[in-house]
């Protein structure tokens, strides 16, 4: 098409001109918009409001005492607040139950990096046929329900001597935590460049000198993300401690929660404080680094 | 150490993933094995387990407990299906426009995520106590005159069923949130050129869009029903009489309350099977590939 003929003769454009803009749709319309919006917002307050007043209730009956909240009533606004209820939790067993839950944790990240770096490394890189087999396996262990082993996890367990030990809660623990975590670590590995690999084989180094110059800077988000999941798993724990242990000195928080209910149960207040304080680190961390967390807490989304 | 021939290459062998293997199969994969064989022998706890053949399967099939715990168990994971897609989606997609006051409703809207199903169970069972929480307060607005929701039978499951979503809502809306904002916003403009209302968008774009996380979502929600166990341990025990006794906790009592280890592992057999099952089920219809693309936009 030659553009010698267009000067003289003009054409009609061919359809509605874009250029211009639409015409404004039907006012009815605007209005349903407006009404999905607010709906919209309705039903997000509706929900909020069913979180937020718990979540008000736990805050706000943690500070008031135990004597004004039988007398007053749960919805009575406060006269005063105090910190008596924290210190009661505090001076009772709690911080025994806090310290387990932070060596369960801590232990649990520490066995669960130090096992899946190497096999996501090695899935990534190897061509080794069993490395992919034994990634089938542990995918196949993805959806295991740990109910469905307990029986059996606490056969062995007082089999091995391990009942009643940190140990117990803490090696299943870890193992139904792992395969998540090396799913996750793969395919982060897998978004690391095949030239640098290659340019670690040209120097010279070895997988173990690859794996520490190279995988583990780069991987470090990936790490990150499974020790939190790690972490939040373990802290939160309840079957494997419920089941495995029995002793007060190897209690864990959500246990001793439970305790606390079945102990105190008429002093709602107290029960509030035990629950914000077994929240606190994680408030913490949730403030800190919300991404971080959120990253971790989905970890699991792809089971 | 790997062969000389791996060692050339720079590739790492099967010994890198031997340890964790071994690990997962020590803690995970054998006790699988384990299960099935004490489904078949008498077991205290105390004593070593005995072999009496298919008698605990027998006593299953002529259970009606068990079959009651199984219903309950499928009714909870389809109740909670429809109620925490139904809440999550619309408000995934809401919270995924951003803005200050949404940000801030985010923040303190997903705050259940960080607490544990103990927190959360002794948190609804203060809350939900005839004597001393909100429900003396709260039960006569529902209808319920005397505000003892969960020792009531009538009542119990919902609470159960109500106390869970609130529990795992917030994380399917975060899922919800993120795939919303990875939609192409091009979608949406080429949406408002057709002169598409809202609605109309939010079905036939927002809808359509999200499929991978609708099914990623559910089949969290079912594996998740399916092993719920601690909120309703904590809350109801399975009571009043059996009225929220769902499967796993009908194996948690017969195991660890009666101490009937042989027939709670029989039950654990059933539980593995429909765990087995769900996740080839979730291997069939959803890849990796896709969980990556879920945790874009986060």
């Amino acid at each position: 098409m030659t553009s010698v003929s267009t000067a003289t003769t003009p054409t009609a454009p061919a359809g509605p001109d874009r250029t211009t803009g639409t015409p404004d749709p039907p006012p009815r319309r605007g209005r349903l918009r407006r009404g999905f919006n607010w709906l919209g917002g309705l039903g997000a307050g509706v929900w909020f409001v069913l979180v937020a007043v718990p979540l008000y209730f736990l805050f706000v009956t943690s500070l008031r005492s135990s004597s004004e909240y039988l007398t007053d009533g749960p919805l009575a606004v406060p006269s005063g607040l105090t910190f008596e209820n924290y210190v009661d939790v505090l001076t009772s067993n709690f911080p025994r139950y806090f310290l387990n839950n932070v060596i369960v944790a801590a232990a649990c990240v520490a066995i669960v990096l130090l096992l899946a770096l190497p096999a996501a490394y090695a899935i990534v890189r190897s061509r080794n046929r069993s490395v992919a087999r034994a990634f089938s396996v542990m995918l196949l262990g993805l959806a295991v329900p740990a109910q469905a082993v307990i029986v059996p996890l606490y056969l062995m367990v007082t089999q091995l001597r391990l009942y009643d030990t940190l140990l117990a809660i803490i090696l299943p623990t870890a193992a139904f935590a792992l395969p998540l975590a090396v799913v996750v670590l793969t395919s982060s590995l897998r978004d690391i460049p095949n030239e640098l690999f290659e340019a670690a084989v040209l120097d010279g180094a070895g997988p173990a000198r690859t794996l520490v110059s190279l995988v583990l800077p780069l991987a470090r988000p990936g790490l990150a993300t499974i020790g939190i999941f790690t972490a939040l798993q373990a802290w939160n724990g309840f079957l494997f401690p419920l089941v495995l242990t029995q002793d007060a000195s190897v209690r864990v928080l959500t246990l001793g929660l439970w305790d606390y209910q079945g102990q105190y149960g008429t002093n709602v207040p107290l029960i509030t404080a035990a629950v914000l304080l077994s929240l606190l680190p994680l408030l913490v961390v949730y403030l800190l680094g919300r991404r971080y967390l959120l990253a971790g807490l989905t970890a699991g989304a792809g089971r | 150490m790997s062969s000389a021939t791996a060692v050339r290459a720079g590739r790492p062998g099967f010994v890198w993933v031997a340890p964790a293997l071994t690990f997962f199969g020590l803690f995970a994969l054998l006790p699988m094995v384990v299960v099935v064989y004490l489904s078949f022998t008498a077991y205290d706890g105390l004593n070593p387990p005995q072999w009496v053949g298919l008698e605990n399967w027998t006593r299953l099939g002529a259970d009606p407990l068990f079959i009651e715990t199984l219903r309950l168990s499928f009714l909870l994971t389809a109740a909670s299906w429809v109620l925490q897609t139904a809440v999550a989606l619309p408000l995934g997609v809401w919270l995924a426009r951003r803005g200050r006051s949404r940000a801030l409703l985010a923040a303190i809207f997903f705050i259940p995520l960080l607490m544990s199903s103990a927190a959360i169970a002794v948190l609804w069972g203060t809350l939900l106590d005839p004597n001393f929480g909100l429900a003396s307060v709260l039960g006569p607005l529902v209808g319920i005159d005397d505000g003892n929701i969960i020792g009531d039978s009538r009542y119990a499951f919902a609470a159960v069923i109500l106390v869970i979503g609130w529990q795992y809502m917030p994380f399917h809306t975060l899922l919800y949130q993120a795939a919303a904002r990875a939609i192409p916003v091009q979608l949406y403009e080429a949406a408002r050129i057709d002169g598409a209302g809202r609605w109309r968008t939010f079905r036939s774009i927002t809808v359509p869009q999200l499929r991978d996380t609708i099914i990623t979502s559910g089949v969290l929600i079912v594996v998740g029903s399916m092993t719920t166990f601690e909120v309703v341990l904590i809350l109801t025990g399975g009571g009043p009489g059996t009225s929220t006794r769902i499967l796993p906790l009908h194996m948690y009592l017969e195991g660890f309350r009666s101490f009937d280890m042989g027939y709670a592992s029989a039950l654990a057999v059933v539980l593995l099977v429909i765990g087995t099952a769900l996740s080839l089920f979730i291997a069939r219809v959803t890849g990796y590939r896709k969980m990556a693309s879920q945790r874009e936009g986060m």
